[in-house]
């Protein structure tokens, strides 16, 4: 007998393939932004499916914050290399010269410089005209209303108020010169559908997801691991040794860890549906301010 | 602690298997809507502690809800501006997932001037719940609503008659509406209507049914919306292959990418490429992960064929004895999204699937006063206007009726200015093309400029090209 039903990660899966096909044909130069965490290991999977048994036709771009953890880094680099990707790694070099950091600048003036003027300088650098994101709607509220094809105007600013509708699977591409588009395909994925994909599929991820005594140290409540020497010096005795693990993957400094066990992705999916954290309250920079989210998006920041 | 390892592990396995249901929400800001929505996430225990947290930190800021209450709608309502204004303004996208179901829901405000969002939120439904205030009844909007869900093609409705507690959970007043609803669903042709009394804010016949509607035989709304059959809303009947991507990874392999938007085709089936007509047989489906025997909608994979044809982008693989409507002259009906009112002079882009084409509208048959249903006169379209119009493409369309044939009977218009996505159709029907004004495209006839065949393909991208910038131009070989 066959079977005509699709379970609902085929469907996704099949939603986010078509999104990529699309893009690769209907724009001229897209790129795929790649931030080395779960859900862009799972787009850039979704990406290879797109295409195959060809290869993917548009280079994967990763903005480095040059605070980093170290071992996302090497993933990525081993990652890019064993696939046969293209791999565009860019910095606000100048920043980083000047000695920007999240601990001499705070968070906010560092994301402002290492990840929003880095990635649109990297954007008009290249001539991007389309640029996908893993962003998924379940994440954060203003993420819940954006467009799967969200347009940017020439100073990549997104207006929540003013999006083109979109409808079916009928995706408006046309744009001026000078505006963009950023696509997300993984718009409709939760959380756990993500973690699901993951352990159905194989797809490597950086084993920071995993719990593993990680050298830590508290600061204004987060857990921070210790990546490298960068630590202020009167935090290091503070460095201890604790059981950790990593809900989402940023800059080092900016990302606090949650004490845990689990080293499996059965263990991982347990614990997140009895845990009683959403995602992002380990991501420092969503406290900024109020609304802090939609307005680092407003200002093109995804 | 082992067997509870097997226990996540067999959760995961069930999990995967679940299918998805996508659901429209449409009620005014007084029915409880958000609230409703509030409680499905909140009762299918997907709302995380630290969510609730900083929403009773927000709802002593701005919470419209009384001393101590939970404002449910504070959680949905995602953007700064909509907190202030205490209005949804858009469409917002909500996940939750019981034992047997992922949901999708899209909710979208009430508002007159917001047909709009409507119409975005419930073009991928299944299923669309339509909200009522005991009090009050089938008012206006509730027409509204359900015509733009019947133009939607949406297959099952479910009325949720809210705020039943503040009519003593009456039957009679249930029935009432209940039976003005129905009048109005036989009237639009919608089958499948199933109605709920119930109270979002009080929890019930929400997820659990109540006990303060003994009188009520039906299930619990969560329980219908779990258990709904929606495999049967697919079109399995008409193959449809929109060409969507042409793979061409070494000379040996030449495949079609795309989604299977409707049928299903299988290795060795006769084949017709469209508009061409140049017929062949599947070699091969291919996927990521390997050759399938057959490939159904909604999926994505990659058709080889037997035979080599020249098929690119836009166009289409059907079987040959199954076509769909192949024209340019069209009758629709469509929705003006755009705040700019309708400018008949312009040349649109008609964005159908993978097709785009530049596109006119030719007549405008009537308007429609989506309050009364009735038909109106009209010369153009202001924002949110609907109604039944006559386009014209200058490339030619591949087509089915939008009710048998979601995914080949909508389209978009596309400002050729703003770039805007400034209306939408759902496609009725073929009209002849004797009477067609002809465009007086210019033409290429390659033969007759002499030209060998084997430029036709650069002339051909070149064209391709100069019609993506929006120069038409018609070519004969």
């Amino acid at each position: 007998m066959e079977e005509y039903r699709l379970s609902h990660l085929q469907e996704l899966e099949a939603e986010s393939i078509h999104i990529i096909r699309e893009v690769a044909a209907e724009f001229e130069n897209p790129v795929m932004l790649y931030s080395i965490g779960k859900d862009s290991s799972v787009m850039v999977r979704l990406a290879e499916k797109a295409f195959a048994p060809g290869k993917v036709p548009f280079p994967l771009m990763h903005i480095d914050s040059k605070w980093k953890f170290r071992e996302m880094i090497e993933f990525r680099d081993r990652y890019a290399k064993e696939h046969g990707w293209n791999l565009i790694v860019e910095s606000n070099m100048e920043a980083f010269n000047a000695g920007v950091g999240p601990f001499t600048h705070g968070s906010k003036v560092h994301t402002d410089l290492m990840k929003t003027k880095a990635l649109l300088d990297a954007l008009n650098k290249w001539k991007f005209d389309a640029a996908f994101g893993g962003a998924r709607r379940d994440e954060e509220k203003s993420r819940a209303k954006e467009r799967i094809f969200s347009f940017r105007d020439q100073f990549n600013q997104w207006d929540p108020k003013n999006q083109r509708p979109e409808l079916w699977d009928i995706y408006n591409s046309r744009i001026h010169k000078g505006e963009s588009i950023r696509v997300f395909p993984l718009s409709n994925w939760t959380e756990l559908d993500i973690w699901q994909y993951i352990r159905l599929e194989n797809i490597p991820i950086v084993p920071l997801y995993f719990a593993k005594e990680r050298p830590c140290v508290e600061i204004d409540g987060n857990l921070i691991m210790a990546d490298d020497d960068r630590l202020p010096k009167e935090l290091v005795p503070k460095i201890h040794m604790r059981m950790v693990r990593f809900r989402t993957l940023g800059c080092w400094p900016l990302t606090g860890a949650v004490e845990s066990n689990a080293t499996t992705i059965e263990e991982i999916v347990e614990e997140m549906m009895t845990t009683t954290k959403s995602e992002r309250t380990t991501r420092v920079i969503d406290f900024d301010q109020e609304a802090s989210m939609e307005q680092k998006k407003r200002e093109g920041y995804f | 602690m082992k067997d509870k390892h097997i226990d996540i592990k067999s959760y995961l396995d069930a999990d995967e298997r679940k299918s998805l249901l996508r659901l429209l929400t449409a009620g005014s800001v007084d029915d409880g809507k958000s609230t409703l929505i509030g409680r499905l996430l909140f009762d299918s225990k997907k709302l995380y502690e630290d969510q609730l947290q900083a929403l009773e930190r927000d709802s002593k800021r701005v919470g419209n809800a009384g001393a101590g209450e939970i404002d449910y709608a504070l959680l949905l309502d995602g953007l700064k501006a909509e907190r202030e204004e205490g209005i949804t303004i858009d469409v917002a996208y909500r996940y939750f997932s019981t034992n047997l179901r992922k949901f999708i829901i899209a909710d979208t405000p009430g508002h007159e001037q917001y047909t709009r969002n409507m119409i975005t939120g419930g073009s991928t439904a299944n299923l669309a719940i339509i909200l009522v205030d005991a009090r009050t009844g089938v008012i206006t909007q509730t027409r509204r609503h359900t015509f733009l869900v019947s133009l939607l093609g949406i297959k099952h409705i479910v009325l949720a008659v809210n705020k039943m507690d503040l009519v003593d959970f009456s039957e009679e007043v249930f029935n009432k509406i209940k039976g003005e609803y129905l009048e109005l669903t036989n009237q639009l042709g919608i089958e499948d209507v199933t109605c709920f009394p119930i109270s979002a804010k009080e929890g019930d016949n929400v997820v659990e049914k109540s006990e303060r509607t003994p009188w009520f035989e039906g299930t619990s709304l969560l329980q219908y919306l779990e258990t709904v059959p929606i495999d049967q809303d697919r079109n399995m009947q008409d193959f449809r292959f929109p060409v969507q991507y042409v793979l061409r990874p070494n000379l040996d392999f030449r495949g079609f990418s795309g989604k299977v938007a409707s049928g299903i085709i299988r290795k060795g089936d006769e084949i017709m490429a469209l508009p061409s007509r140049k017929t062949s047989r599947v070699k091969s489906i291919v996927t990521y992960e390997g050759e399938l025997d057959y490939a159904f909608c909604p999926q994505c994979v990659t058709i080889t064929l037997e035979d080599e044809i020249d098929i690119s982008r836009g166009e289409m693989l059907i079987k040959p004895d199954n076509l769909p409507f192949i024209g340019r002259h069209i009758q629709t009906k469509l929705v003006w999204m755009d705040e700019e009112p309708m400018d008949r002079s312009k040349q649109f882009f008609l964005k159908a699937n993978t097709n785009t084409t530049r596109a006119t509208i030719s007549a405008i048959d009537y308007r429609i006063d989506v309050n009364t249903m009735e038909h109106l006169e009209g010369k153009d379209f202001k924002l949110n206007e609907i109604g039944q119009v006559q386009i014209t493409t200058a490339k030619t369309l591949f087509f089915d009726a939008y009710k048998q044939n979601r995914a080949t009977g909508a389209f978009i218009l596309i400002d050729p200015i703003t770039n805007n996505t400034c209306a939408v159709g759902m496609i009725e029907k073929q009209l002849d093309e004797a009477d067609l004004l002809q465009e007086d495209l210019p033409t290429l006839d390659l033969p007759k400029l002499g030209i060998a065949p084997e430029h036709y393909e650069a002339i051909e991208k070149a064209v391709k090209e100069l019609s993506k910038q929006g120069l038409e131009i018609v070519i004969k070989k």
